[in-house]
């Protein structure tokens, strides 16, 4: 193998580091990292001057793996990058493989993934508040964004049988049927989700040492949060203007109703309120595609891609073939290069992925906001006093799997 | 641009987009950058000369394409120049991505850091330099980020195996 360059070794000394400044480790064991997420820290007194994140603590080769297995097979691999947000995993690679397969979708299906796609948001963001609340010593909201977080994860079961790692949706559709006191559950949830957003409200919003902890820390302007490659609510906490599901629309988006909170202050409180806010706009959302769930089918027809239905596989000869050709030989793809982006829980999540023609992909790259958010921590932390890095690495949420991949 | 449109020739994608903001300064900027063009399924994939890199990523920004969203390559092994750089440029007022694509040769793996140009770019390249071996020049930290820093070899690379030993 040639070896390009040697890798240099040193931590870079920054310029105007004096001898007195002290290097702090926090992590990768820290309970407020969010994972596996060390972070070195160059402080004078109790002050920030530095900070240098290591990652790659979790970094498992997802994208390399991506490239030994058929394309149908990466779907759970997706899973587990961003262990939060399973279903808009799935959904941004399925919809980056269906653009270069060209596939059409049918209404059904798309909307069914625009509800799970936003129940996964607020999946995700009930995790975030209660463990950015927790950091921050509010032990209590913990306890009561678990309980609506357990009754999502029981819908997800209820649907895929998986609480997690649910590969639901799938290439050309969705993987099953949801049955049929699927949806009556989600209107039941969705009903009662406003008042807890109220709930959680009550503890946090008029709280003040939760104010304290998070009133002008960690402001990022919003020239730094373009430059800095962030996106997602911690970009439009900055006052950029920009979601991905209203400006660049997928899987009928463009059909919801909705707003797109922002806020021009730019520090954590300012992320607080645009994620409350989004929670809100959610169960918007989720209301409208129960409301207008079209019927239909909720697979592509297009039987070479798409696994055929049990019941044909067993009594149609054509099916089978399918279904055997598929399992064991996966599906070509046209040559090309695709770039899809959507709007996840923590902000834009684009997959590449390059076919070269085969069934399997040439390339997958995922690219995910927390890799990004990490770079502007020191930006949001310089300066500031040693227990607000705290306070700013609960407010990017991070998920250190989807850094590491 | 409708997802199925598809044209692969640098003159058609021309006379396809006059007025396409980051080709028309790109163009006026230097012609001579601007090697290849396709539109793959509605995509815009320009091909940037490795030397204009860092003008062209400068010109495109100052066009309207003002948001880095990603920095990743594919080792093309054993075609010749081996590694595709693909930089993803999103704009927030055309509401579009744009792909700037650089085609760089195994035996100088190297272009100039967009670093100067987006701040951003740094844990990305950082990222490249880890896993492809392809190093950046003007880079403030090129270390390796997502490996261990004495690891040898790159994994992304297609010479380098998915299981078993290196």
């Amino acid at each position: 193998m040639p070896d390009v360059g040697t890798p240099i070794l040193e931590v870079p000394v920054a310029e105007g580091s004096r001898d007195q400044h002290m290097v702090l480790n926090m992590g990768p064991q820290h309970p407020s990292t969010h994972g596996v997420l060390r972070l070195v820290l160059e402080i004078d007194g109790e002050i920030v001057v530095r900070i240098y994140p290591e990652i790659g603590y979790l970094h498992t080769g997802i994208e390399k793996t991506c490239e030994a297995k058929f394309y149908q097979q990466v779907v759970p691999l997706t899973d587990r990058v961003d262990y939060l947000g399973p279903m808009a995993n799935n959904l941004v690679y399925s919809l980056a493989v269906e653009k270069l397969l060209q596939l059409e979708i049918p209404p059904k299906a798309q909307w069914m993934r625009v509800l799970l796609a936003e129940l996964t948001r607020i999946n995700s963001h009930l995790i975030w508040l209660g463990t950015h609340a927790m950091d921050i010593g509010a032990l209590t909201v913990f306890l009561y964004t678990f309980r609506e977080r357990e009754e999502i994860l029981r819908l997800f079961e209820m649907i895929s049988g998986q609480r997690m790692m649910t590969s639901y949706i799938r290439i050309g559709g969705l993987a099953l049927e949801a049955p049929l006191d699927f949806l009556p559950r989600v209107q039941a949830f969705i009903k009662g989700f406003p008042e807890k957003i109220d709930e959680y409200s009550n503890l946090l919003t008029g709280n003040p040492i939760f104010m304290n902890r998070l009133k002008g820390v960690g402001y990022l302007s919003p020239e730094d949060a373009v430059a800095l490659a962030v996106t997602g609510p911690v970009m439009r906490a900055s006052g950029v203007d920009f979601d991905v599901r209203r400006d660049m629309p997928y899987s009928s988006y463009e059909k919801f109703q909705f707003n797109v909170p922002v806020s021009n202050v730019g520090d954590c409180w300012a992320r607080y309120a645009v994620r409350l806010e989004e929670l809100r706009e959610s169960v918007k959302i989720v209301q409208q595609a129960l409301d207008g769930m079209p019927e239909g089918p909720i697979k592509a027809d297009a039987p070479k891609i798409v696994l055929p239905d049990r019941e044909q596989m067993k009594t149609q000869m054509e099916a089978l073939i399918h279904h055997f050709k598929i399992v064991t030989e996966g599906f070509a793809v046209p040559a090309g290069e695709v770039y899809q982006s959507i709007e996840s829980g923590h902000g834009q999540v684009g997959y590449y992925v390059v076919s070269d023609g085969t069934a399997k992909p040439y390339r997958v790259h995922m690219r995910y906001p927390s890799f990004a958010d990490l770079q502007a921590l020191e930006t949001m932390c310089q300066g500031r006093l040693l227990a607000d890095v705290v306070a700013v690495v609960g407010s990017i949420d991070i998920v250190l799997g989807e850094i590491d991949r | 641009m409708d997802a199925k449109t598809t044209l692969l020739e640098k003159a058609a994608v021309l006379e396809a987009l006059p007025d396409h903001p980051a080709i028309k300064a790109i163009l006026a900027w230097n012609p001579d950058a601007l090697t290849d063009a396709k539109i793959d399924r509605g995509e815009v994939t320009l091909t940037i000369a490795p030397n204009c890199v860092r003008g062209a990523a400068a010109t495109v920004k100052a066009a309207g394409y003002n948001a880095l969203q990603d920095v990743t390559a594919v080792d093309w092994f054993p075609s010749v120049p081996r590694f595709q750089l693909s930089y993803h440029i999103c704009s927030h007022a055309y509401k579009n991505v744009l792909r700037l694509r650089v085609m760089v040769d195994e035996a100088d793996a190297a272009v100039e850091s967009l670093t100067p140009v987006w701040a951003g770019a740094n844990y990305y390249e950082r990222e490249v330099f880890d896993l492809f071996g392809i190093r950046f020049e003007g880079h403030p930290n090129l270390r390796r980020i997502l490996m261990p820093d004495d690891w040898t070899g790159h994994p992304l690379r297609k010479d380098y195996p998915v299981e078993g030993y290196r």
